[in-house]
């Protein structure tokens, strides 16, 4: 039995409480979402204030009767660990018992929503970032309505009580549990303000504290959405578009029919084309009935793209000037500089897919005025309201639970919620049945939303002292925004993820120019893990360290030298990376070579020492040394494991079969033989984290890890070889 | 559709299924037993791994109809393994999960290891649970707990 | 006249009596036996089926198996292991069932293994080794498994995991595997003819 599998319950929220929070936080669906640096910086700060919204406490704690807590976590947990750090916020401040405290995934609803985007989501590794507060207040009122409970039961001042885990203690050593104060406290007012606790009074917050869900996570017995099941149920596979906005021109299902078990297949419109759905009892009846199924595709009005054709074209465009996303000091200033004291790289990275464990899936049941969706949903706000323009509802007549998932980097975040609105097609058919709709493997690689394939042009004039005196950097690929409701947060048509990890690096660079051109095709594209700086990182740090090689600087003193003065994160976590790692980049077996990489994303400073050999002929990466300043660590535990797994993950760039190509329309990787994220032996053997001392606001821990990882390694290698590696994945070394 | 007698983790249980229908697949919809889990369909990833007459098998691929009078071992019951339930122990004091979805199936492929070679080397643990996928990369803290474990089995 | 204008065996043929004719006829003297002619004849049949994909994704002289008709690496790391069979947790027969499961796409037979290294048929870049050097690997006792021409006969007529090669079922896609060059009787009887000659080797 685990904590994490049961599902939240409707709490009865404080009427009053929660249509305030509903005013003030509606707003309108993605009207305060934004992801760009400066805005994010505001969100952190506002965060520090005084909240928007005075949180009902009885929204997020419940208080049972036999002492356990069960505290409503308003974000997906799909590995990152929020659904530990959040309680961990809230109890700390409560004083709860943490051996009682029981997580619960939140339903979607208002009061849930991120406080910074606005929307019920997790992205812009916002976890603890944007919450953080918002838990410790809640915490903290909910305390004090313990105590304001037990003060009148005992007829004393507040000021005269303290509390130890779960219990108030009173004057003459009285004694109350925070179970049998519980009822009493909910009748007790919200304060609107409250005193929270200095750091050094914290009980759980910056302690390495063990995940909640690691048992059942080890014992089979938690629940992922693909693992929903009800008596009844049925599940839906669909034969999606071969290629991306095909439509269904005619189809034979005869033979589908025959497989016993098939219960419905009919024509479903998506949000890209259309497809075939096949229901029946079971999933791989289901799966039979849709490989025989005969399915003429119009195809006529698709354009058929190719990669070999689509790096011409963006190599073409790199030649040439786009639109302006930084302009700083002379443009020409570049052209002054003799050709033998410039560099001129040119880039080339895939598409990526993300390939979550748990294969994408939503299970609806659509009962004419109502619906209930179960979904590990990264984007409960969108998903849901999806679901319910599908199904002709409003979004709270739509009862959405959210799973545990299986991973996501990114993937369950998509804009136009193309899997929710799909299943709701299909269940909108089968009305008063529950449908669980699965995507194979198979229907996950091909199905598009991948990282976009970037190229990137850099010329680099090197002045006499070695440092860059001119930067001139044009980046080509699609932007993720244009034509969803994220358009709005672009500028001028910049995406502003395009050159996000470029434009505002924190190194000095003297007449910067970045241009982007930002193509349209038709292949669906997304974030992936880390955003724009997946590439733009590799690109930046790759080039300081052949700047510095070039000047035949120290690549850490040479990145010191080059760092804004205010870098205050990045200088603090190269310094820590340099100490903690001097002593085994001092003694190197042969053959090993040492790279380095430094970047902040997400207000998160990274930098990282790898030790690299050449092991079949691919990168084995013997060890990893990285530091991060991520303000305060809510939980040291899984900031480790962040970066540990993360830098793994982030390897998945340097796969020699790590890319998603395409040919005539068609994608050419179909499951993960073909198209291969690391494994044990890809992935570093250990990796050291080391945590910036900080009481700074707690900044994300997602996504910063991936970035540094793959230029570190790339660099090392070029040590080795003498080669530079400049188009990924490395199909060779 | 036909009737197949099945052995797991100790009981007897029957089902209809379709003779083609995979392991992975009996388990999760007719017997819902779903700790072992569906990632690839094809083998790549190790998430359905089970024990199959001792033998650690990808269940995605095994037809039922090939499955004959085989003893199945599921992950749930590892619990009550003596090797099973030192392996999860290791795992949960590593904190070695993240997503926890490929779990399953690392546990029992560390299991299997650890049966037939209770002293693992660094590249026999490489070697041995190299075919079981984990998104999120948690292998370094997988590999801290196979030895952990390793150590406890002494 | 061009090369793919002559069957390969023919062709095998002619290169025989062009480089190594001499010393075969200085060891026969004067008499004019057709039979090691003949003999080498077979064995390029034999060794055409030998480097077929359904044979030699088994005899590799790497750490893995390989796969398909383009002879790639085995997907998720499959490694050999100290007996051929895979390692501990990690076998061959963690997939590979004692007959083909043709509904999930994966080839099967009993004792799924790859061959031994002795008996690779590739060089260390998976490429297929000569025909001359293949056939000394498999007439040489200390590395065949100590089966004369009789026993080899035996083996390619008998043994399972040969037979496998020409039923060797339908892939993940549904399509039937391709069948090597030569049907089983065929390469029996090419078998038997080489056997007979005295299993002759190209130079």
């Amino acid at each position: 039995m685990s904590a994490a599998t049961k599902r939240s319950k409707d709490h009865g929220i404080n009427r009053r409480s929660f249509l305030h929070a509903s005013v003030t936080a509606a707003g309108g669906l993605l009207v305060s979402l934004y992801f760009n640096r400066a805005s994010a910086q505001e969100g952190a700060s506002a965060a520090q204030g005084p909240p928007k919204i005075n949180y009902p406490p009885d929204a997020f704690v419940e208080i049972r009767p036999d002492g356990k807590i069960v505290i409503q976590v308003n974000r997906l947990e799909f590995g990152q660990g929020v659904q530990t750090a959040l309680p961990m916020v809230l109890a700390d401040e409560m004083d709860a018992d943490w051996a009682s405290v029981v997580p619960q995934l939140a339903q979607a609803k208002d009061i849930y929503k991120d406080p910074v985007f606005g929307i019920q989501m997790v992205g812009g590794s916002g976890s603890i970032a944007h919450s953080f507060q918002q838990y410790r207040e809640l915490g903290a009122k909910t305390r004090a309505m313990l105590l304001s409970a037990a003060a009148k039961n005992w007829n004393v001042g507040a000021d005269t009580l303290r509390t130890e885990p779960s219990v108030v203690i009173g004057p003459g050593g009285k004694r109350a549990t925070y179970a049998e104060l519980a009822k009493a406290a909910t009748a007790m007012p919200v304060p609107a303000n409250v005193r929270l606790k200095n750091p050094s009074e914290f009980r759980y917050i910056g302690k390495r504290t063990p995940r909640l869900d690691s048992r059942a996570k080890c014992d089979g017995s938690i629940k992922f959405g693909l693992d929903f099941d009800q008596p009844g149920m049925l599940t839906a596979v669909v034969a999606h578009p071969p290629m991306f906005g095909a439509k269904v021109r005619g189809f034979d299902d005869a033979d589908a029919r025959r497989v016993e078990g098939v219960r419905e297949i009919f024509q479903i419109s998506l949000p890209r084309g259309s497809g075939i759905a096949v229901v029946a009892d079971k999933f791989w009846t289901a799966k039979q009935a849709r490989d025989r199924l005969k399915i003429d595709w119009d195809t006529t009005e698709i354009a058929k793209e190719d990669t070999t054709a689509l790096w011409a074209k963006y190599r073409q465009l790199a030649g040439t000037k786009g639109l302006s996303a930084l302009a700083r000091g002379d443009e020409s200033a570049l052209d002054k500089i003799a050709s033998a004291n410039r560099i001129v790289a040119e880039y080339e990275f895939p598409y990526l897919a993300h390939t979550p464990m748990e294969p994408l899936n939503t299970t609806i049941r659509f009962d004419g005025d109502r619906a209930e969706a179960w979904v590990g949903s990264q984007f409960q706000t969108c998903d849901q309201m999806a679901i319910a323009q599908t199904l002709g509802l409003k979004a709270e007549q739509v009862l959405f639970h959210t799973e545990m998932a299986g991973g996501g980097f990114g993937r369950r975040a998509v804009p136009d919620s193309h899997v929710q609105r799909e299943a709701a097609e299909i269940a909108k058919k089968l009305r008063g049945t529950t449908v669980k709709l699965i995507w194979t493997r198979e229907d996950d690689v091909r199905g598009g939303f991948y990282r976009p394939m970037f190229f990137h042009r850099v010329e680099i004039g090197v002045g006499t002292d070695g440092m860059p005196a001119a930067w001139r950097h044009v980046v080509v690929g699609q932007s993720i925004m244009e034509g969803t409701p994220f358009a709005m947060m672009m500028k001028d048509g910049i995406d502003p993820t395009v050159a996000e990890g470029i434009t505002d690096t924190q190194y000095n660079l003297a007449n910067f120019n970045v241009s982007i051109h930002q193509p349209k095709v038709n292949v669906p594209v997304l974030w992936w893990r880390s955003v724009g700086n997946t590439h733009t990182a590799y690109v930046m740090e790759t080039l300081i360290e052949e700047l510095a090689e070039r000047t035949k600087m120290d690549p850490i003193a040479y990145r010191r030298k080059l760092l804004k003065p205010d870098a205050k994160k990045l200088r603090a976590a190269l310094d820590l990376m340099e100490a903690k790692s001097a002593a085994w980049r001092q003694k190197l077996p042969k053959g090993h070579a040492v790279g380095f990489a430094l970047h902040e994303s997400f207000d998160t400073g990274v930098a990282v020492a790898v030790d690299v050999s050449i092991v079949n002929k691919r990168p084995k990466v013997h060890g990893a040394t990285v530091a991060v300043h991520c303000g305060l660590a809510a939980n040291p535990l899984t900031v480790e494991s962040q970066f540990q797994a993360g830098s793994g993950f982030g390897l998945s760039q340097l796969m020699a079969k790590g890319a998603i190509t395409l040919k005539d329309g068609l994608v050419e990787q179909r499951n993960f033989h073909e198209f291969v994220p690391p494994y044990i032996m890809d992935a570093p053997v250990a990796v050291d984290v080391h945590i910036v001392p900080s009481t700074d606001p707690p900044t994300g821990c997602g996504e910063p890890p991936v970035p540094v990882i793959s230029p570190a390694v790339a660099n090392a290698l070029s040590k080795l070889t003498g080669k530079r590696y400049r188009s990924l994945p490395l199909v060779e070394i | 559709m036909a009737k197949f007698q099945l052995t797991v983790n100790g009981q007897r249980k029957e089902v209809n299924a379709d003779p083609t229908t995979p392991l992975l697949w009996v388990l999760r919809e007719d017997l819902k037993m779903t700790g072992t889990k569906y990632g690839c369909g094809v083998s790549a990833c190790g998430a359905c791994t089970v024990h199959v007459d001792g033998v650690a098998t990808r269940s995605c691929m095994l037809p039922i109809s090939l499955l004959g009078d085989r003893p199945i071992t599921t992950i749930e019951a590892m619990a009550n393994d003596r090797v099973g339930r030192v392996v999860q122990d290791a795992w949960v004091e590593k904190d070695v999960v993240q997503c926890g979805y490929c779990q399953s199936g690392q546990i029992m492929s560390a299991v299997a290891l650890l049966k037939e070679t209770p002293r693992p080397t660094e590249t026999q643990i490489e070697e041995s649970m190299g075919g079981n996928l984990c998104r999120c990369a948690t292998y370094v803290r997988i590999r801290e707990a196979v030895q952990l474990a390793s150590q406890r089995l002494k | 006249m061009s090369s793919n204008r002559v069957s390969a065996p023919i062709l095998a043929a002619l290169i025989f009596l062009c480089t190594a004719g001499a010393v075969v006829s200085a060891s026969l003297g004067k008499y004019e036996d057709p039979r090691p002619v003949d003999g080498i004849a077979a064995w390029q049949q034999v060794y055409s089926v030998l480097v077929s994909p359904r044979c030699i994704n088994c005899h590799t002289a790497s750490n893995y198996p390989e796969q398909g008709d383009n002879r790639a690496r085995h997907f998720a790391n499959v490694v050999r292991g100290p007996a051929g069979t895979g390692v501990a947790g990690f076998r061959c027969v963690t997939c590979h069932q004692k007959e083909n499961a043709d509904s999930t796409g994966v080839p099967g037979g009993k004792n799924w293994h790859l061959a031994p290294l002795s008996m690779k048929w590739q060089d260390t870049n998976d490429q297929p080794l000569s025909s001359a050097e293949v056939c000394r690997a498999i007439t040489d006792r200390a590395r065949n498994g100590g089966l004369n021409g009789a026993a080899l006969l035996k083996h390619h007529t008998e043994e399972p995991l040969v037979l496998w090669a020409w039923s060797p079922g339908r892939g993940v896609d549904g399509a039937m595997r391709t069948l090597p060059p030569l049907n089983h009787d065929e390469f029996v009887a090419a078998t038997k003819q080489w056997v007979d000659a005295g299993m002759p080797c190209p130079k």
